[in-house]
């Protein structure tokens, strides 16, 4: 009998770029199959291809042996390919039941539609209410949405795009118990991942993807995680050496913080405390949505705060323009690289002088200096190694990767005072978040203040030296790193408002 | 039950205007039904191209050519009418001619990736320019007259008569229009599709929709609906041919969309209270009567919302309200004693004055404007592969 899925030589390349090359594997029946590979290794490329969104240049592909060539997502569906994409393919404005019924071939009438939801979300424990708004749910909700959208087509394939990176340690366990079900039903189920120790815990077998080419297929159980780095990478990794830490002066405090927010699917801050002192990095574990944004401008002074309830050293500065703030020697490096941290269109060289200006001296009289500005984009292109063919490079030619080098880097180069940094190392590969990570660490040895906003709990493990936690716009007391385990984290995560939810449903 | 909040306040204020036209205009002569009959009139091509360009925006693409597309339709109902003698052969034409000019917008911004805002603009200078070259030998001609529905008894029936059963077909057909856009919209797959893309068109590419596909029949629906609008003025609503005839009526329906905040019904009610400003208007520089009028409707329409705002909140009665009422009844009887004239133009700029301050009160309220605006308003789709 003929493997599930069967994938055979398959190639692709973009311009510049060969995506896949000459990829071979299969999938079996009822097993959990992980695709393992750093960011550019060619993972995506290769899930898109099977569920029909790209063609493939050479190669082909065999279910149950019979050839398989999706013209388009909605023939992979027929096929029995289901897919849970990274960024959530959800509709903000619109409820679950419409969200589930746009990834639908054949809908069921809207007074089904309803009932079949309740049902598939209770038979695999992922309780959805049909007529919420998605802009209104968490992370973790959204991602039900998703997948009982796929489990309601009742696939043969299920592709899974990174599906832990934004849940709480709690969600994990329910998602990976949902999974494990499927398995015994006979799914085969595609796991893309780059968290080692879960691939270890929940998958039969693994691929391993570098630069578009599989260098190994192995049994991930029989491996440790770090064989498995180092088969993903190909190199050693630094890792930043713990430090023992000792408080300084208070450098950055927030009494009462409590701002309304103007975004329609935001949250509002709530009475947040906060000391931040030299020397400490402190991080602030949270899944997406719960007042993360918020906190990071009300910080920046992108959105104003009475005059008291920010101070930085001595001064009351909950009134002044982010300009101000940063000439003081409070940095902010935001989550979206293009668009909010970079502009995409201008030069490096330009967008080094946007948030460097004054504290570089980086104009005269309102010109710009363009040869100190060169330097300062050049300076930091070499500490951090981003590979760009120039400084006049734009923003958007950068590989996600390196330019989240380049806007951290930039911040660090500017000797900050205070550094607040939200998801450093978001989609950035294994090296370059290990690089950020010791820039952000040696930053803190030399008496600066840290403060790292994360939805990634092992690298605030990693880094900080005390962990907050916010939920529904409140912040917690921080605690030092080590006092908490991550069950007790990850329970702070899901909140008081999570929980009467659950009562409620 | 925020929606129904919502809906009531804006009912209730429009209730409010249209039933001082009322009193206003009993007090100069002129009969209610009458009035009514004319707003509906001036409404009617608003309405056909404010619902049009709602579904655009739905689908996530800003076109700002409606005045283009609508003087189109204008010109080539007229001179199909006059040409063939159907007035109804004129209003097909002129849907198709709105069509065909929203296509090139079409093609420019979604096969080409042109700025939606650039070529929107473009598509209004060139479709006054093109009607009025094609329009020439057609000004000052009579076009032939358009069909009325004749329902014998209704019809005739004193008041409810003229003013449900009197008018002329396009009335109906776009009560029908704003009917069938809201259960489209609403209760089909495909009207949800359409939403969906508006609202993020990278996940919908990724569900496997063809985003251009539905934009494209999106902006030509648009574009048949000026069109339609358009041929309103120039065969009923006038009925001649005059270059620039539309005067700025496709820019009051692109506020109407915004003030409707995207919902079919509204927008409809937003083209009946522009429709309503229009008509006082012209009713005030007719009974030339003082501007200060204008100024104590303002006020009373204020003193409404205030006054609905502060009975549904419970907690205090808001100190603004009974200001707002001193103020509205001191201003009326100034105006009623002083009886002041001003030149007519300054009457004129009352509906764009209009549209300028439902814009900014409308902007005022971030939060319930961002909720149903169509997130991916204006923004250019890029198809990956």
């Amino acid at each position: 009998m003929s493997e599930l899925l069967d994938i055979r030589g398959l190639t692709k390349a973009y311009p510049g770029v060969q995506a896949n090359s000459a990829i071979s594997f299969s999938l079996k029946r009822g097993e959990i199959h992980a695709l393992l590979g750093e960011n550019g290794a060619g993972k995506s490329t290769l899930v898109k291809t099977i569920y029909g969104l790209v063609k493939p240049d050479l190669g082909q592909m065999f279910i149950d042996g019979t050839q398989f060539e999706p013209a388009n997502p909605q023939a992979a569906r027929a096929a029995g390919v289901a897919m849970v994409f990274q960024h959530f393919s959800l509709f903000d404005a619109l409820t679950v039941a419409e969200n589930i019924t746009l990834g639908m071939a054949n809908p069921p009438p809207r007074r089904d539609l309803a009932q079949r939801i309740r049902d598939v979300a209770n038979a695999y424990g992922l309780p959805l209410d049909p007529e919420r708004r998605v802009g209104t749910l968490s992370v973790g909700e959204r991602q039900r949405v998703e997948i009982v959208r796929c489990l309601l087509q009742s696939p043969r394939i299920l592709i899974m795009d990174e599906p832990t990176s934004v849940l709480t340690p709690q969600e994990v366990a329910t998602l990976f118990q949902t999974l494990r079900q499927l398995r015994a039903e006979g799914v085969g189920i595609l796991y893309i991942s780059h968290k080692l120790e879960e691939i270890r815990t929940l998958c039969d077998t693994a691929t391993i993807l570098r630069n578009g080419r599989k260098v190994a297929e192995c049994t991930p159980a029989e491996q440790t995680a770090h064989q498995l780095a180092e088969m993903m990478i190909g190199i050693e990794l630094e890792r930043p050496l713990p430090r023992l830490f000792t408080p300084g002066e208070t450098l950055l405090t927030l009494r009462d913080l409590s701002i309304a927010t103007e975004d329609p699917f935001g949250t509002d801050l709530r009475e947040v405390n906060l000391q931040l002192h030299a020397g400490e990095v402190l991080g602030i574990a949270g899944v997406a949505g719960n007042g993360q944004d918020e906190l990071m401008l009300a910080i920046s002074g992108e959105t104003k705060a009475t005059r008291s309830q920010i101070v930085f050293e001595t001064t009351q500065i909950g009134h002044l323009a982010p300009a101000e703030r940063r000439l003081r020697g409070l940095l902010t490096a935001p989550e979206e690289r293009l668009g909010h941290a970079a502009a995409g269109e201008m030069s490096l060289a330009d967008n080094a002088f946007l948030t460097g200006r004054k504290r570089q001296r980086l104009d005269w009289k309102g010109f710009i200096k363009p040869i100190s500005t060169a330097n300062f984009a050049r300076a930091i292109v070499k500490r951090f190694d981003v590979r760009t063919p120039g400084v006049e490079a734009s923003a958007r030619s950068l590989s996600g990767g390196n330019l989240q080098k380049f806007v951290i880097g930039r911040e660090i180069l500017q000797r900050p005072k205070v550094l607040v940094v939200n998801q450093p190392t978001w989609g950035v590969d294994a090296h370059a978040a290990a690089t950020i990570r010791t820039a952000l660490r040696d930053l803190a040895a030399s008496g600066t203040g840290i403060i790292v906003i994360s939805q990634d709990l092992d690298e605030l493990r990693e880094i900080s030296d005390t962990i907050s936690v916010i939920a529904a716009g409140r912040l917690s007391t921080p605690a030092r790193n080590g006092s908490l385990t991550n069950e007790e984290i990850g329970l702070m995560m899901g909140g008081p408002k999570e929980e009467a939810a659950h009562a409620h449903a | 039950m925020e929606n129904i909040k919502n809906l009531n306040s804006q009912m209730i204020v429009t209730g409010a205007a249209l039933a001082a036209l009322a009193i206003f205009g009993l007090m100069n002569g002129i009969s209610p039904v009458l009035l009514f009959a004319s707003i509906i009139a001036a409404a009617q091509p608003l309405m056909f191209a404010a619902i049009g360009e709602m579904v655009v925006e739905k689908s996530g693409v800003l076109n700002l050519g409606v005045e283009g597309m609508m003087i189109i339709g204008a010109v080539a109902g007229f001179a199909t009418a006059v040409s063939t003698t159907s007035p109804l052969l004129g209003v097909v034409a002129a849907a198709l001619a709105g069509a065909a000019l929203a296509m090139i917008f079409g093609i420019l911004t979604q096969v080409l990736l042109a700025n939606q805002v650039a070529t929107g603009l473009a598509l209004t200078l060139f479709g006054l320019g093109l009607a009025a070259l094609v329009g020439q030998p057609f000004s000052g001609i009579k076009p032939p007259d358009f069909p009325e529905v004749d329902l014998i008894f209704l019809s005739d029936a004193p008041i409810i008569g003229p003013l449900f059963f009197g008018h002329d077909l396009m009335v109906y057909f776009g009560l029908i229009l704003v009917t069938l856009t809201w259960a489209f919209l609403t209760f089909t797959r495909t009207g949800l599709t359409l939403r969906a893309v508006g609202e993020d068109h990278d996940a919908a590419h990724a569900l496997g929709y063809n985003v251009i596909a539905i934009r494209l029949a999106a902006i030509a629906f648009g574009g048949a609906m000026a069109g339609m609008g358009g041929a309103y003025l120039s065969l009923i609503r006038v009925p001649q041919w005059s270059e620039g005839m539309t005067a700025g009526a496709g820019w009051i329906a692109l506020a109407i969309v915004v003030f409707g905040t995207w919902r079919p019904w509204r927008v409809m009610l937003g083209a009946y209270l522009f429709g309503g400003v229009t008509i006082l208007q012209l009713n005030m520089q007719a009974a030339s009567i003082t501007p200060l009028w204008l100024i104590v409707l303002g006020l009373f329409l204020a003193a409404v919302q205030v006054t609905v705002n502060s009975l549904r909140n419970p907690g205090p009665v808001d100190r603004w309200m009974v200001g707002l009422w001193a103020v509205t009844v001191a201003m009326g009887s100034i105006a009623q004693t002083y009886p002041i004239s001003i030149p007519t133009q300054y009457l004129s700029m009352a509906p764009y004055l209009a549209t300028i301050l439902v814009l900014v009160v409308m902007s005022a309220d971030k939060l319930r404007t961002n909720l149903n605006a169509p997130a991916a308003l204006g923004r250019v789709f890029q198809r990956s592969n």
